[in-house]
C-alpha cells in the first residue's frame, strides 16, 4: 500500500504538470478547476478503481468515468494520455484547430472520453443511463461521475439524484469536486447548496465527506463506495481550486483563477511548486 | 360544428387509429425481438403509448418521473452503452424543456436515441396552447444529425417506427393525439427515410404536406380537380433529410407549390421546402400553417377551422400559387 501510495502521489504530480503545461501552451482553459480534481482522477485511473483498457476503449465491461464538469477536461486528458489512450504529446495540441483534444471533452473525437460534456448538469443523468444499461445486461461494471460544486446549481442534477435513488443504483458513484469556487465567486455566495451531503442523504444516497486532496482519504472513500449495496454513493470531495500551485495563485492574488491559464513566465514556478508538493 | 362538412379531420376517408397508438403498437411488437431496445418515460406512458412496451418488458422500461432533462440524459447514457433508447413525451415538453440535453447529450455525440414527441399540433384540442407542440419540428431540425419524421396516419406511422428503430443515430418522430383518416394500407405503407410518397399526380401544382395535413391535401386536390386544377400531392413524411429529388421534380414539372403543415411558419416543413426549391428550381410557393402565434383551447376540429388548417385553405393557397405562376 505504501509503495502504491507513493506511486499514486508521484502520478498526481505528473498529472498536475500536464494540466499546467497544456493549458499554458493552449493559452486558455481551466487549470485551477482541473487541479482540484487531480487526486480523485488519479486514484480512479491509476489506483485500481477503474477497470479499463486503453487499447480497447469501447470494451463493454469497462468501468465508466464521466467528467460532468467538462471544463476540467485537462485533468481527464492527462489521465487518458498517461493511460495510453492516445500519444502523450497530443495533450500539447489542446484547444488548437484540428485537434481532438478540444476545449471540452468530445467523445466522438477522443478515445477514452465517455461523454461529451461542457454544458453543466448533464453528466449524472448520462451516468444513470450507463448504470441502468449494466443492470439490463447483467454486467458488473461501475460508473463514476464527477460534477463540480457550482454545477449543482443546475436543476437536472436533482432530477437525476432522485432517479438514481429510485433505481437503487449501487453501481453508480458521484464525486462532487467541492472546490468552493465557481466562475464569479465563492460557491456559497453565488448559490448556496449546503449541505451538499445532507441533500444527497435526503434524496436517498449514501454520502461521505472527505478531504479530496488527500490521496489516502480518496482511496478509502472509493473503497467504501464499492461496498455500498442498494443505493448510489455521493462523495463530497472537499478540495482547493488550484491545488498544487496555491502559493503561486496567492501571490498572483487570485485563488479562484477561473478559466485562465498560467502565463508562460510563471510556468517554471508552478512546476517547481508542483514538484515540491507543497 | 360536428358535421361532416365542418372540415377538421372528418374527411371521406375511413378513420384509423391515432398516430401515437400506431407508434405504441409498433414499438411493442418490434421490442419483442429486439432486446437492445429500452424505453425511458417521463411519467406520460399512458399518453404516449409506451406503456404497452413497458407492460411487456418491465426490465427494459424506466419511468424517471416528470423530469425531461434527466429523461434525455438517461436515454443518452443507455445509448452510449449500446442500447437503442426510445423516449416519448409530449412534443412540447420533450423538445422545449429538454432542448439543451437533446443538443448536448444526444445530437453532439450522435447517439442512438429515438425521441418521440406526441400530442403534437393544435389537434390535441381542449388542453390548450401549453400542451401543443407547434415548434417541435423546427427545434428538432436544428439538431445536427437528427432525422425528423412526421408521418400521416396509422399504417405509415407503424412503418415510420420500424424505420426509426432500424436507423443508426438520433431521430425525432412526431405523432398526434386524435384518430386520423386512413391514407395507407398495411401493404401500401412504405416509409423510406428521406423519400417522399407521391399520393396523387398532377401537372398544375404540387401540394407538399405531412402529418394530419396529408389527408386534407388529398381532399383539396379532389376539390381542385373539379375546378380544372390538377394537383400533385406529396406526403413529405421526412422533413430532414428532405427529398430534394421529389421537390426538384415537383418544381420543374408542376411549376408551383403549396406547403401544408400543422406547425408554426418558422423552421418547419415550409422553411425546408422553400430553402430547397429556392436553390434547385425557384417557383411560386404558398403556405398553410399556424403562422406565428399560440393557439388556444377548443374542440380539435373547430380549432383546425379557426386556425386555417383546412382543405379549403389549401385549395385557396393552391389557386394563389397557380396564379402567381402565370403572373
Amino acid at each position: 500500500m505504501a509503495n502504491n501510495l507513493d506511486a499514486l502521489l508521484a502520478r498526481a504530480k505528473s498529472i498536475r504538470e500536464d494540466i499546467v503545461r497544456m493549458t499554458t501552451e493552449a493559452g486558455s482553459g481551466h487549470p485551477s478547476s482541473s487541479l482540484s480534481a487531480t487526486e480523485v482522477v488519479t486514484a480512479l485511473y491509476f489506483g485500481g478503481f477503474l477497470r479499463h483498457d486503453s487499447k480497447n476503449p469501447h470494451w463493454p465491461d469497462r468501468d465508466r468515468f464521466i467528467l460532468s464538469k467538462g471544463h476540467a477536461a485537462p485533468v481527464l486528458y492527462a489521465a487518458l494520455a498517461q493511460s495510453g489512450y492516445f500519444p502523450h504529446d497530443e495533450i500539447m495540441t489542446l484547444r488548437k484547430t484540428g485537434s481532438p483534444v478540444e476545449g471540452h471533452p468530445n467523445m466522438k473525437r477522443l478515445p477514452g472520453v465517455e461523454a461529451s460534456t461542457g454544458s453543466l448538469g448533464q453528466g449524472l443523468s448520462i451516468g444513470i443511463g450507463h448504470a441502468l444499461a449494466a443492470r439490463v445486461d447483467r454486467k458488473d461494471y461501475h460508473t463514476y461521475v464527477m460534477t463540480g460544486d457550482g454545477e449543482l446549481d443546475e436543476g437536472q442534477n436533482w432530477e437525476a439524484a432522485a432517479a438514481a435513488a429510485k433505481f437503487g443504483l449501487d453501481n453508480l458513484t458521484l464525486i462532487v469536486d467541492r472546490n468552493h469556487f465557481q466562475q464569479t465567486g465563492p460557491a456559497e455566495e453565488v448559490l448556496n447548496m449546503d449541505p451538499i451531503d445532507g441533500k444527497f442523504t435526503a434524496f436517498g444516497w449514501k454520502t461521505q465527506v472527505i478531504n479530496g486532496n488527500d490521496m489516502r482519504e480518496v482511496l478509502t472513500a472509493l473503497d467504501r463506495a464499492n461496498a455500498v449495496k442498494g443505493m448510489p454513493t455521493c462523495i463530497v470531495s472537499l478540495t482547493h481550486k488550484g491545488q498544487g500551485i496555491l502559493n503561486l495563485l496567492r501571490k498572483l492574488g487570485d485563488t479562484n483563477f477561473h478559466g485562465k491559464p498560467l502565463p508562460l513566465k510563471y510556468l517554471d514556478e508552478a512546476l517547481a511548486e508542483i514538484a515540491a508538493g507543497v | 360544428m360536428a358535421g361532416a362538412s365542418s372540415g377538421g379531420l372528418q374527411t371521406k376517408r375511413e378513420l384509423g387509429k391515432a398516430t401515437r397508438d400506431a407508434f405504441g403498437r409498433a414499438l411493442e411488437a418490434i421490442g419483442e425481438n429486439h432486446p437492445e431496445i429500452v424505453v425511458v418515460d417521463g411519467d406520460v406512458s399512458n399518453s404516449t403509448r409506451t406503456e404497452w412496451f413497458g407492460k411487456k418488458h418491465p426490465d427494459r422500461f424506466f419511468n424517471v418521473g416528470i423530469a425531461e432533462s434527466n429523461l434525455v440524459g438517461v436515454a443518452a447514457g443507455l445509448a452510449a452503452s449500446g442500447k437503442t433508447s426510445v423516449i416519448a413525451s409530449f412534443a412540447a415538453f420533450i423538445t422545449c424543456n429538454a432542448y439543451d440535453q437533446l443538443r448536448m447529450s444526444v445530437a453532439y455525440p450522435g447517439l442512438n436515441v429515438k425521441v418521440v414527441g406526441s400530442h403534437a399540433g393544435i389537434s390535441i384540442g381542449e388542453d390548450g396552447a401549453s400542451q401543443m407542440g407547434v415548434e417541435d419540428v423546427s427545434l428538432a431540425c436544428s439538431l445536427p444529425g437528427f432525422v425528423v419524421m412526421v408521418p400521416a396516419d396509422e399504417e405509415s406511422t407503424k412503418a415510420a417506427t420500424k424505420a426509426m428503430l432500424e436507423h443508426q443515430g438520433p431521430v425525432y418522430l412526431r405523432v398526434g393525439r386524435p384518430d386520423v383518416p386512413k391514407i395507407y394500407t398495411v401493404s401500401s405503407a412504405s416509409f423510406q427515410i428521406g423519400k417522399a410518397n407521391k399520393l396523387r399526380d398532377g401537372s398544375d401544382l404540387t401540394i407538399v404536406a405531412n402529418g394530419i395535413m396529408v389527408s386534407l391535401a388529398l381532399d383539396a386536390a379532389e376539390a381542385l380537380e373539379s375546378q380544372g386544377i390538377k394537383a400533385r400531392v406529396l406526403d413529405m413524411h421526412t422533413v430532414k433529410p428532405i427529398d430534394r429529388d421529389a421537390l426538384l421534380a415537383a418544381a420543374r414539372e408542376t411549376g408551383a407549390l403549396v406547403v401544408a403543415e400543422e406547425h408554426l411558419a418558422h423552421g418547419g416543413l415550409g422553411s425546408s421546402v422553400a430553402y430547397t426549391v429556392a436553390e434547385l428550381h425557384p417557383v411560386p410557393i404558398r403556405y398553410v400553417n399556424l403562422l406565428d402565434q399560440f393557439a388556444e383551447s377548443g374542440a380539435p376540429d373547430e380549432l383546425l377551422e379557426k386556425f386555417g388548417l383546412t382543405a379549403g385553405k389549401i385549395g385557396e393557397a393552391a389557386k394563389a400559387a397557380v396564379a402567381a405562376k402565370k403572373g
